[in-house]
């Protein structure tokens, strides 16, 4: 990150980057949007995520983890390529023999593109937490009658480098995912914003929240989203972060419809295509925005805040 | 072209990538085709094939859900940009 901070007095987003990066809350690597995390960010973000369990307990939801990455032949099924190219991440590798290596060796040494000889492996980036569940809840056949729900936590990719610090190339989303009827996927979000709003306060957040779309790709994505917004289908939980700018998308309320039930082919009880919904938090974000808003030393914070992130 | 021609390669054009619940050729122009079945993934395959068929691209502040809730106000966006099958 060299060259943060050189003529980008004037950037406000920029600046709070600066003072993260110079306290050591956040470890520039030289890439925008990728940074270490130092142990004051990783306190917040652990006691975000306990926080976001205790918030579900009592649900009885599957807590389930995966790697980082999805089985690229799922990737491909999902769809995201036709809604998100560009923020896309996969995952090739050197399959060669002895003298491709050879010359793979000779084009870096030059400073030539060594990359060409790469070749796609079965795995890409995970671009969102839920987006394997789907395929887990389908090889098992039909929902039982309560539906599902799943908790899920994954490290995310999204190719959009950026020097606002809310904007991450890799970045943890928790999430609450929801597989059932309709009317179960609609009480279920409608909870959860209530439940996102006690929460954020409980923070001494200042928030709002607003209809959203997803960022869909080129002019038939604006379509989409148009649509995506007339329909109400993303809600999200705006808290401001960056000095001058709008406010950051911390949390979002999904409703997928019967998009991935279709896709995926989960079925309710009585034979209909399943709906989903999921309520998503950004850990990363969440937790620049306590930085954000109560400073960057948590031992400075107010006492009510400390109690909610770090139960003595 | 005149609009019922227009209205008629709509149909086609749904028949084809509408992912409709009953046949285009007995849907009217100004009935919801959301509520027969469209859904934001295939009405996008639409969109894609009208502009195909029809040689012309959708003007940005036109690409709405609103657009594309009728056969009759697709045909009036084809209609007022001028363009022809």
């Amino acid at each position: 990150m060299s060259d943060v901070g050189a003529g980008s007095a004037a950037d406000a987003s920029t600046a709070f980057l600066d003072r993260l990066l110079k306290a050591g809350v956040l470890i520039p690597m030289g890439a925008d949007g990728v940074y270490g995390r130092g142990a004051v960010f990783e306190h917040i973000l652990e006691g975000l995520d306990a926080l976001a369990t205790r918030a579900g307990a009592g649900d009885g939801a599957e807590r389930v983890r995966f790697p980082p990455v999805m089985v690229r032949r799922h990737f491909e099924h999902s769809g995201y390529m036709k809604g998100f190219p560009q923020l896309a991440g996969t995952i090739h590798c050197f399959c060669g023999d002895e003298r491709a290596h050879r010359a793979l060796l000779r084009c870096m040494e030059a400073g030539e593109d060594w990359t060409t000889g790469q070749a796609a492996s079965d795995v890409v980036l995970t671009p969102a937490a839920c987006y394997e569940v789907y395929p887990m809840l389908a090889a098992r056949g039909g929902l039982p009658e309560a539906g599902a729900l799943v908790d899920v936590m994954s490290w995310c990719f999204r190719h959009e480098p950026s020097t606002e610090p809310t904007r991450m190339q890799l970045f943890r989303m928790r999430e609450y995912v929801r597989v059932g009827t309709p009317a179960q996927v609609e009480a279920f979000r409608m909870d959860w914003m209530q439940r996102a709003v006690a929460l954020i306060e409980s923070l001494g957040l200042p928030h709002t929240i607003e209809v959203a779309n997803d960022p869909f790709f080129g002019r038939p994505g604006k379509l989409q989203a148009d649509i995506q917004r007339s329909q109400q289908l993303k809600f999200e939980l705006l808290v401001p972060v960056n000095d001058g700018a709008e406010p950051t998308a911390c949390l979002s309320f999904n409703d997928h419809q019967n998009h991935f039930g279709a896709l995926w082919g989960v079925a309710t009880p009585d034979g209909a295509v399943a709906h989903s919904g999921c309520v998503a938090f950004g850990l990363e974000r969440l937790t620049l925005a306590l930085l954000r808003r109560h400073g960057l030393d948590p031992a400075t914070w107010p006492t009510p805040v400390r109690g909610v992130l770090w139960r003595p | 072209m005149g609009q019922q021609a227009t209205e008629g390669a709509i149909r086609e054009i749904l028949a084809t990538h509408g992912r409709l619940n009953r046949p285009a050729a007995e849907v009217k122009s100004d009935a919801d085709l959301f509520a027969v079945g469209l859904d934001s993934q295939a009405v996008v395959n639409v969109m894609l094939a009208i502009e195909e068929r029809f040689d012309f691209e959708f003007p940005e502040d036109r690409l709405t859900r609103e657009t594309f809730t009728t056969i009759g106000s697709i045909a009036q966006i084809i209609a007022s940009a001028g363009a022809s099958a």
